[in-house]
């Protein structure tokens, strides 16, 4: 029972930094019908970005720990999205209305280059980056004690107010409205004096910052990150946001956590090899059996 | 003349929308069967459901072939009804194959004699299997059917870059070279003109007469009602789901039913299509 | 807008250029200039303004370059396009001079270059496999690398294990990889593009990540080694010659070049047979059914092509070229490990397909050259004291974003008909579908 709770516990923490990056990939999903096959490699490099701010604070003497994180967390959505906004302008628009493999094989070039850039200016090597936030609470259940680190408070905490910030944008701004016409209808929307061109590219920008909190998140957590860690979390991300149901925020923060628990609860009681099967299983069941997922949309075939 | 489709008490739901409510006609054989209505009255459901697109809520959909076989269209999986009742159709809009020829359209229609099984398909790589003899037939038939369409000269090109106009008739040979024994329409005459109308029309008379091709049933859906009311031997009108009149088309004509369905009640847009045409 | 308009080109230019090389250095300036180093306790940071620099400078003369091409020669279109129709037509001279130069490498070329050569060919049946799927069949498969590595797998055990020979090998090889093309085909009938991508790339994942655990079977991380190479006619190429050896049979002295060359012209039949076959099934009604597949599914379900069997029959056949593909690896390399078949293989295959132009054979061809030829080029080549050869990924991850933005449909495009009355003529790219699936 305790051990279960403790699993929940985990199980939440990592489905919140699941939903974060999965509110990327459905957002451009949404309005530009593609997988962003870059978005898991823009999230790795906001680790990378979190990590350097957070080295670079300390070497500049900044010691209390919450101005060092919310510095890093400005600076490192910032980076990150200049990146996301590259991206999209590079790869991306050049391919808007091509043929639908080409902006695919672009992605995945782009993703190839931002893990190959980390590792060629980074190295290849893991980093570590530990004890940043130590402590929690405990609490002994049946002889179990129950760890609640402050860690992953901070994470549940961070990621609930980002994501509040972020569907107050959607639905209460000028922003959002243009976002969500767009993904209705991206020509209509062209049509109405939308301009489709910045709203994607502020689509692009808004899911970089929210990868780069992720990403944040991420070392926060684990303690350490390397230049492969975008392919395994950005299709784990996709699989959250497909059961979820792609295209629906909401949807893209209940699949994460759905992901999230289930890889806990899976390593915690049957392997720890086979998480990843687990949740690669899951995405091929839910797409098979329920391509809509949780919150989608029925997309019905007009013949 | 015997029936070759009846529709008995046909109704498809889509949640809460009753698209088609409890549909009863029936498809002579031999003869050009128009279904008329103004749009969303059903129509294109009918069609999806005698085609195996759509599972319907309920009813039955009973095809009777000259030698005696029948088949019940709404237990038949997707494209068996295709393949063994031989019902086949073309689409509202039109859905050809548009990067391979004209003659590569017809020859993929001709697929399953050409391969009637995997077997056999990946015995052709090597030349085994009897293929060769088969090949030719199948590429005389498409001859003849691009040389009823007057597209002979374009055989090669892809269908594709064919006129508006070809493209429909190239649709509708590729349709008769599975065989068929009932050809379904989805407005074959939309977008055409006059002169391309009437040339459509003359076309299916030809089909109907088995001048060109084996002789076969046509059911139609058209809102050109100079082609409707010049083919037709029977129409039947839908509207809002339901038959609101069954008969020749000079009986229809005159229906007072029918004539409120296109000119009352709102479909006005409709109403002047139907009377431009 | 307006005040931009009354701007002149140059100072146009230059305004890009110089925002662009603000992007650049927001870009470079954290992820180059601040390097994370191994310290005593922690890491800690250098700093590094050069490389910086550099990368600024480049993109902002790249910038400006750009701009001026683009003042120069406003339609900008025009070239590339006349490239490809050019390339198309010389399809026909090209393919029969690269298949005798292919012949005809082990009397010219070296050690390196054959064993380049082979790994080109790998990658040319690899692209000629998968274009079956995608190419032809249109259905978009992001996990091919799960049926190379089944091969693989599939020689490298039976051969360790029951001692049986690759040419005995390579029929099981395929048909595994064949009914694990089936296996994965079941289940993602009714899926469709991004959809299909995913779940295939998924497939292709949980082949390696089950490769990498079940270590009674496949070794695990360790892998299998110790697989046989393959022989002529039980004739063995075994460095040290001995009784019952090529060498030892014809009398000549043994060398390890030999088996070098036979395994070159063992990987060039095998190319050469997945194009036969690719080319001969195009004519065929299967290969049609495929395009037609393709071009419209739902058209093709009208017509009474029963759209589950075509489907399979696109994977398990391409799966079966991937099979066979594998198997000569693993014999090749005489060792296997799940490494070797990650997700970035599978990339690289289905970006060969793709940049080499959907459905074409020579195109596939050029782009295997290009892409897997050119990035070894690099080895060996040193810039300003760094090896390029540490670049080559992120060079073809470039090459790839570059290709595809200035042409989306590859290089070679167009199709021709698979069966004509008078003389076939190319059909143009844009009319040709790429299939949803």
């Amino acid at each position: 029972m305790a051990y279960a709770l403790q699993q929940l516990i985990n199980g939440v923490t990592l489905g919140m930094i699941y939903g974060l990056i999965a509110v990327g990939y459905t957002m451009v999903y949404g309005i530009i019908g593609m997988i962003n096959f870059a978005h898991g490699d823009v999230f790795m490099i906001g680790s990378f970005l979190s990590l350097i701010a957070l080295l670079g604070l300390s070497a500049l003497g900044i010691t209390s720990v919450p101005l060092a994180l919310a510095l890093t967390l400005l600076f490192a959505a910032a980076i990150a999205a200049l990146y996301g906004w590259t991206v999209e302008r590079i790869a991306y628009r050049p391919l808007r209305g091509s043929f639908r493999l080409a902006p695919l094989i672009s992605a995945i070039g782009m993703s190839i280059v931002l893990q190959n850039f980390a590792q060629v200016s980074q190295g290849a090597r893991s980093k570590p980056m530990t004890g940043l936030i130590p402590g929690g609470f405990g609490l002994t259940i049946e002889g179990f004690t129950v760890q609640l680190s402050y860690v992953q408070i901070s994470i549940v905490a961070t990621t609930l107010s980002m994501l509040a910030l972020f569907t107050w944008l959607v639905t209460r701004t000028s922003l959002g409205r243009s976002m969500r016409a767009c993904e209705q209808d991206l020509k209509m929307a062209g049509l109405l004096g939308i301009d489709t061109d910045r709203t994607i590219s502020l689509t692009f920008v808004i899911g970089a910052a929210l990868a780069a909190v992720a990403g944040l998140m991420f070392l926060l957590y684990y303690g350490v990150i390397d230049f492969y860690i975008g392919f395994i979390a950005g299709v784990k991300a996709f699989t959250a946001a497909v059961l979820g149901g792609i295209g629906s925020l909401p949807g893209a923060v209940l699949g994460g956590l759905a992901i999230g628990l289930i890889e806990t609860f899976w390593s915690a009681y049957f392997s720890t090899q086979y998480k990843d099967v687990a949740a690669f299983s899951i995405l091929i069941i839910v797409l098979i059996f329920m391509p809509t997922g949780i919150l989608g949309r029925a997309d019905v075939e007009k013949v | 003349m015997a029936d070759i489709l009846s529709v008995e008490s046909l109704t498809m739901r889509f949640g809460g929308l009753l698209a088609v409510d409890s549909l009863s006609f029936a498809v002579r054989a031999g003869e050009i069967t128009a279904v008329i209505g103004p749009n969303g009255a059903g129509k294109t459901t009918v069609f999806n459901c005698i085609t195996g697109f759509y599972r319907p809520t309920s009813g039955r959909l009973a095809l009777t072939h000259a030698g005696g076989d029948g088949f019940e269209l709404q237990t038949i999986p997707g494209h068996n009804i295709a393949r063994r009742a031989r019902v086949a159709r073309t689409f509202q809009n039109i859905r050809l194959f548009a990067g391979m020829t004209a003659l590569e359209n017809l020859m993929v229609a001709q697929h399953n004699r050409l391969m009637p099984n995997v077997a056999s398909g990946l015995l052709a790589v090597f030349g085994l299997g009897g293929y060769r003899p088969i090949q030719h037939a199948a590429i005389e038939k498409a001859k003849l059917w691009l040389d009823a369409i007057g597209l002979m000269a374009r055989a090669d090109d892809p269908a594709g870059a064919l006129p508006y106009g070809a493209q429909r008739r190239l649709e509708i040979a590729r349709a008769m070279c599975i065989d068929p024994v009932l050809l379904c329409l989805d407005e074959p005459a939309a977008g055409l003109n006059p002169r391309e109308s009437e040339e459509l029309s003359d076309l299916l008379l030809r089909i109907r007469g088995g001048q060109v091709g084996g002789g076969c049933s046509i059911l139609l859906i058209e809102h050109d009602m100079g082609v409707v009311m010049r083919i037709s031997d029977h129409v039947v009108v839908l509207d809002h789901g339901e038959k609101i009149s069954d008969g020749t088309p000079a009986e229809v004509r005159n229906d007072p039913h029918v004539i409120a369905a296109y000119l009352g009640e709102g479909d006005e847009d409709e109403g002047h299509e139907a009377s431009a045409a | 807008m307006s005040g931009t308009a009354l701007r002149s080109p140059a100072a146009r230019a230059l305004r890009d250029a110089f925002l662009s090389a603000l992007v650049a250095l927001g870009i470079f300036g954290v992820m180059v200039g601040l390097r994370t180093d191994p310290g005593a306790r922690s890491l800690v940071l250098s700093w590094h303004p050069v490389p910086v620099a550099v990368a600024v400078a480049i993109v902002f003369f790249g910038r400006l370059a750009l701009s001026g091409w683009r003042i120069a020669r406003p339609a900008g279109t025009a070239a590339p396009r006349r490239l490809a129709e050019g390339m198309t037509h010389a399809g026909r001279y090209v393919a029969p001079v690269f298949l005798i130069l292919a012949l005809t490498l082990p009397l010219y070329a070296g050690r390196y270059y054959l064993d380049l050569g082979i790994l080109v060919l790998t990658y040319v049946m690899l692209g000629w496999g998968l274009n079956i799927v995608v190419g032809l069949a249109g259905l978009l498969d992001l996990g091919y690398v799960a049926f190379y590595a089944v091969g693989a797998y599939t020689f490298a055990i039976a051969a360790t294990t029951f001692g049986l020979g690759f040419w005995t090998c390579l029929p099981l090889a395929g048909l595994f990889a064949a009914i694990f093309g089936v296996l994965l085909g079941f289940p993602v009938l009714r899926l469709r593009g991004d959809y299909l991508a995913i779940v295939t790339l998924a497939f292709g994942e949980i082949v390696r990540v089950v490769i990498l655990n079940w270590v009674s079977l496949t070794g695990g991380p360790n892998g299998i080694s110790g697989i046989p190479r393959p022989t002529l006619f039980g004739l063995t190429f075994l460095a040290d010659g001995g009784p019952g050896s090529f060498a030892d049979y014809f009398g000549i002295e043994p060398n390890i070049t030999q088996r070098v060359i036979f395994l070159f012209y063992v990987i060039l039949a095998m190319a050469l047979l997945t194009n036969w076959v690719s080319l001969r099934l195009r004519r065929l009604p299967l290969g049609r059914a495929w395009e037609a597949l393709r071009e419209d599914e739902v058209a093709c379900r009208s017509l009474g092509i029963n759209v589950t069997v075509t489907k399979l029959t696109a994977f398990s056949i391409g799966a079966t070229f991937g099979g066979f593909a594998g198997a000569f690896f693993a014999t090749r390399q005489a060792f296997i490990s799940p490494e070797s078949f990650t997700f970035i293989e599978s990339a690289i295959v289905l970006a060969i397909v793709v940049l080499g132009g959907l459905g074409s054979q020579l195109g596939v061809a050029l782009a295997a050259l290009v892409m897997i030829g050119g990035s070894e080029m690099l080895r060996g080549i040193i810039i300003l004291g760094v090896d390029l050869v540490e670049y080559r990924m992120l060079l073809f991850g470039i090459a790839l974003v570059v290709v595809m933005v200035l042409r989306p449909r590859g290089l070679v495009s167009g199709r021709t008909p698979s069966v004509s009355l008078g003389r076939p003529r190319e059909i143009s790219a844009e009319l040709v579908a790429e299939g949803r699936g």
